[in-house]
C-alpha cells in the first residue's frame, strides 16, 4: 500500500503482489494436499499400488514359495491360457447365466415392491425394514440356515414341495441343474431390500403434480407406471443395472460356503475360480492375470452403459 | 379388483376417499404379510436354534419349540474352542477401529475435495472415483504379498490398515460437504479462522447426519466382510465372527443344525440392532450414492 504513494516504485508493487499472489496459492495447495495426505497415503499404499503390482503379477510365473527372486516374465501367456482352461470357460458361462438370470428378476421384482411400498401402505417404514434385513444379515449366518432349508431330503423347502404334491422335488445345492438356481433365488430374496429401498429414493423426487395431471387426462394405473414412473426413475435404474452387474461379477460368499464351486463345476464362478487358483493352487499370476480381465468386464460394462444412458435416461 | 370396489363403495364414508383406504389397507396387508414371508429363513433361525438336535427337521414345522433349549447359546458362547465371544470380540475391535479411523482420514479428504482449491484436485478426485470399482479380486494377491511383507499378514492389522481410507468414504462424505453452505466458512475465514478450525468446528458439527450414515454403513460391512478375513486370517484365535462361523459349520457337521443356527444367531443379533437403532441413517447412507449417480 506503501508503495503506491511513490510513483516510482510501481513495478516492484507489482511483483510484490503477483508474489504474494504465488505465496497463497502455494500456501492454498499446501493446504489441500495436507487435508488429503492421511487418506491419499494410504489409499496409493493400500491401493493403488496394489493394483499396479498385479498387473506386474499377470503377466509372470510365480509361485509364492519362491520370493519375489522367484517371479519370471512371461508376456501374455496367463491371459491366453486362460481360454483353454474349461475351469475358466465354465465359471465365466455359470457368471454370465447367473447374472443375466437374477438381474431382472431382482429390478423388476424390487420395483413392484417399492412402488407398492411408497405410498400404497400404512407403516411403510416397518414394512421396509422387513423387506430391507436380508441385506444386513452377515452372509454366512445366511448361508447357514439356506444350507439346512435347501436339504435335499428333509429340509423345510423339499418337505413343503413334497406336501404339495410334487413327487420328486429338485435336488438343490446337491444337483448339477439345481445348484446355480438356487443360489440365485437366494440372491434375490437378499437383494429385493436394497433395491427397493433404491427405488423408493427415487420415486419420492418424482413431481406428484405429474400423476395428477395424468390423473386428470385419465391415464390408468399401468399408463402412469410406463410413461411417468419409469421414465422418471431412469436414472436409479440405470444406477441399479450398474451395480447389480458389478456385485454379481464378483459373488464369491455363497458359492464358497454352499458349494465350493460344485457339484463338479456346475457353481464356478469367476471371484471363486480366482480365489481357488490364487489361494488354493497358489498360481499368482493365472489368479491376477483372471482378476484383471474381471476388472476390464466391470469397466467395460459401465463405460457401454455410461455410453448408453445417453439415449435413455432422463434427468 | 372389481369386488373390492363394489366393498368400498358400500362403505359409509364417501365413495373416493372410501376406495383409497381400503386400497391402502389392502397394500398394507399383502406386503406386510410379503414382507413376513421375507422373514421366514431368520423365523426358522432362531426357532431352531432352541430346538434339539431331532426335531430340526420335523414338518410341519414347529415354529414355538415346547421346551427352549437356551442352553444351545451357551454351548457356542463359551465352550467350544475357540469360544464365540472371541469372535465377536475381534469383530467389535475390528469394525470400531476401522469406523473411527475410516471417519477421520475420509472426513479430513472430503473437505479438502469439497471446499478447498488445489492444483489437481478434479484429477485426484476422479482417480478416487474409479477405484471405487476396482474388485476386491483385483487387490487380494498384491495385498496378501504386501501384508506379508510387512509382517502383518494374519494379524488384525491386514484388516484394519486397508479399511482406514476407503475412497467410497471419502466420496460419500465429499457429497453431503458440497451441501453445506459456503458463507459459513467464508465468514470464519474473514474471523482469521484456520482452514482446520473451519473444518472442525464449522462444517463437521454441520454434517453429522453424514457421519452417522458413514458410521453405521462402515460398521455393518466391516462387520460382515467374509472374504478379507478368509484370506488374511489362519489363527483360529483371530477369526471374527464371519469366518469363527463358517469354522463352526464345518466342524460342526450336520449333527450339530442347532448349535450352528445358535451361532448365526448370534451373528445376526447385533447387527440388526445396529441396523434397527440407525436406520435412518443406514438408508440415507446407500440411497446418497446413487440419487447423483
Amino acid at each position: 500500500m506503501a508503495s503506491a504513494i511513490h510513483p516510482g516504485t510501481a513495478v516492484d508493487a507489482a511483483a510484490l503482489n503477483a508474489r504474494a499472489a504465488r505465496r497463497r496459492a502455494w500456501q492454498r495447495n499446501i493446504t489441500g494436499y495436507l487435508f488429503v495426505a492421511p487418506n491419499l497415503i494410504g489409499f496409493l499404499l493400500f491401493t493403488l499400488a496394489p493394483v499396479l503390482f498385479s498387473l506386474v503379477v499377470a503377466f509372470s510365473d510365480w509361485n509364492l514359495f519362491k520370493g519375489i527372486g522367484g517371479m519370471e516374465f512371461v508376456g501374455w501367456r496367463n491371459f491366453t491360457a486362460l481360454f483353454h482352461d474349461v475351469w475358466f470357460i465354465d465359471s465365466l458361462k455359470n457368471n454370465l447365466f447367473y447374472t443375466m438370470a437374477t438381474i431382472p428378476a431382482l429390478m423388476i421384482l424390487s420395483l413392484v415392491v417399492a412402488v407398492i411400498l411408497n405410498d400404497r401402505v400404512y407403516g411403510r417404514v416397518i414394512i421396509r425394514a422387513m423387506f430391507f434385513i436380508p441385506y444386513i444379515a452377515n452372509i454366512v449366518a445366511i448361508c447357514a440356515v439356506w444350507l439346512l432349508l435347501y436339504n435335499p431330503a428333509h429340509g423345510v423347502i423339499n418337505q413343503f414341495l413334497t406336501g404339495l404334491g410334487i413327487a420328486s422335488p429338485p435336488q438343490w445345492l446337491a444337483s448339477t441343474q439345481w445348484a446355480l438356481p438356487a443360489i440365485m433365488i437366494m440372491t434375490i430374496w437378499g437383494g429385493i431390500g436394497y433395491n427397493s429401498v433404491l427405488y423408493m429414493a427415487g420415486l419420492q423426487s418424482i413431481p406428484r403434480s405429474l400423476y395428477e395431471s395424468a390423473e386428470i387426462d385419465g391415464a390408468s394405473a399401468f399408463g402412469k407406471l410406463w410413461h411417468i414412473t419409469i421414465p422418471m426413475l431412469s436414472p436409479t435404474i440405470f444406477f441399479l443395472l450398474i451395480t447389480n452387474i458389478i456385485y454379481s461379477f464378483q459373488v464369491f460368499g455363497p458359492i464358497n460356503i454352499l458349494t465350493q464351486g460344485g457339484p463338479g463345476r456346475a457353481t464356478t464362478v469367476i471371484a471363486y475360480y480366482i480365489y481357488l487358483s490364487g489361494f488354493r493352487y497358489f498360481k499368482m499370476g493365472p489368479a491376477s492375470a483372471m482378476a484383471w480381465f474381471l476388472m476390464i468386464v466391470i469397466f467395460g460394462v459401465t463405460l457401454v452403459q455410461w455410453r448408453g444412458q445417453k439415449k435413455w435416461v432422463n434427468y | 379388483m372389481k369386488l373390492l370396489r363394489n366393498f368400498s363403495a358400500r362403505l359409509p364414508f364417501g365413495s373416493n376417499a372410501g376406495r383409497k383406504v381400503a386400497f391402502k389397507s389392502l397394500g398394507t396387508v399383502i406386503m406386510a404379510v410379503l414382507g413376513l414371508a421375507m422373514l421366514v429363513p431368520f423365523f426358522w433361525m432362531i426357532s431352531t436354534s432352541l430346538k434339539i438336535q431331532g426335531d430340526v427337521y420335523k414338518f410341519p414345522v414347529e415354529w414355538f419349540p415346547k421346551l427352549p433349549q437356551f442352553g444351545n447359546y451357551k454351548t457356542v458362547w463359551l465352550d467350544q474352542d475357540p469360544p464365540f465371544f472371541i469372535y465377536y470380540w475381534n469383530s467389535i475391535k475390528i469394525a470400531v477401529i476401522c469406523v473411527i479411523g475410516d471417519l477421520i482420514t475420509s472426513s479430513l479428504a472430503a473437505y479438502a475435495f469439497a471446499r478447498l482449491q488445489f492444483k489437481g484436485r478434479d484429477q485426484l478426485f476422479l482417480l478416487y472415483l474409479v477405484t471405487m470399482m476396482i474388485p476386491f479380486q483385483v487387490l487380494m494377491v498384491p495385498q496378501f504379498m504386501l501384508f506379508r511383507w510387512m509382517g502383518i499378514y494374519n494379524t488384525h492389522w491386514a484388516l484394519i490398515l486397508p479399511r482406514l481410507f476407503t475412497p467410497l468414504g471419502t466420496f460419500l462424505l465429499r457429497q453431503y460437504f458440497l451441501t453445506v453452505p459456503f458463507e459459513l466458512s467464508e465468514a470464519a475465514r474473514v474471523d482469521g479462522a484456520s482452514e482446520f478450525r473451519t473444518f472442525w468446528q464449522i462444517v463437521l458439527p454441520l454434517a453429522k447426519p453424514a457421519l452417522a450414515s458413514l458410521a453405521i454403513l462402515s460398521f455393518v460391512w466391516r462387520w460382515n466382510d467374509y472374504e478379507g478375513p478368509l484370506i488374511f486370517l489362519t489363527n483360529r484365535q483371530l477369526y471374527t465372527v464371519p469366518l469363527g462361523l463358517t469354522n463352526f459349520i464345518d466342524e460342526a457337521g450336520n449333527q450339530q443344525d442347532t448349535l450352528i443356527m445358535a451361532a448365526s444367531v448370534s451373528a445376526f443379533l447385533p447387527i440388526l440392532i445396529v441396523f434397527l437403532l440407525g436406520q435412518k441413517y443406514f438408508i440415507e447412507g446407500i440411497t446418497a450414492g446413487s440419487v447423483k449417480g
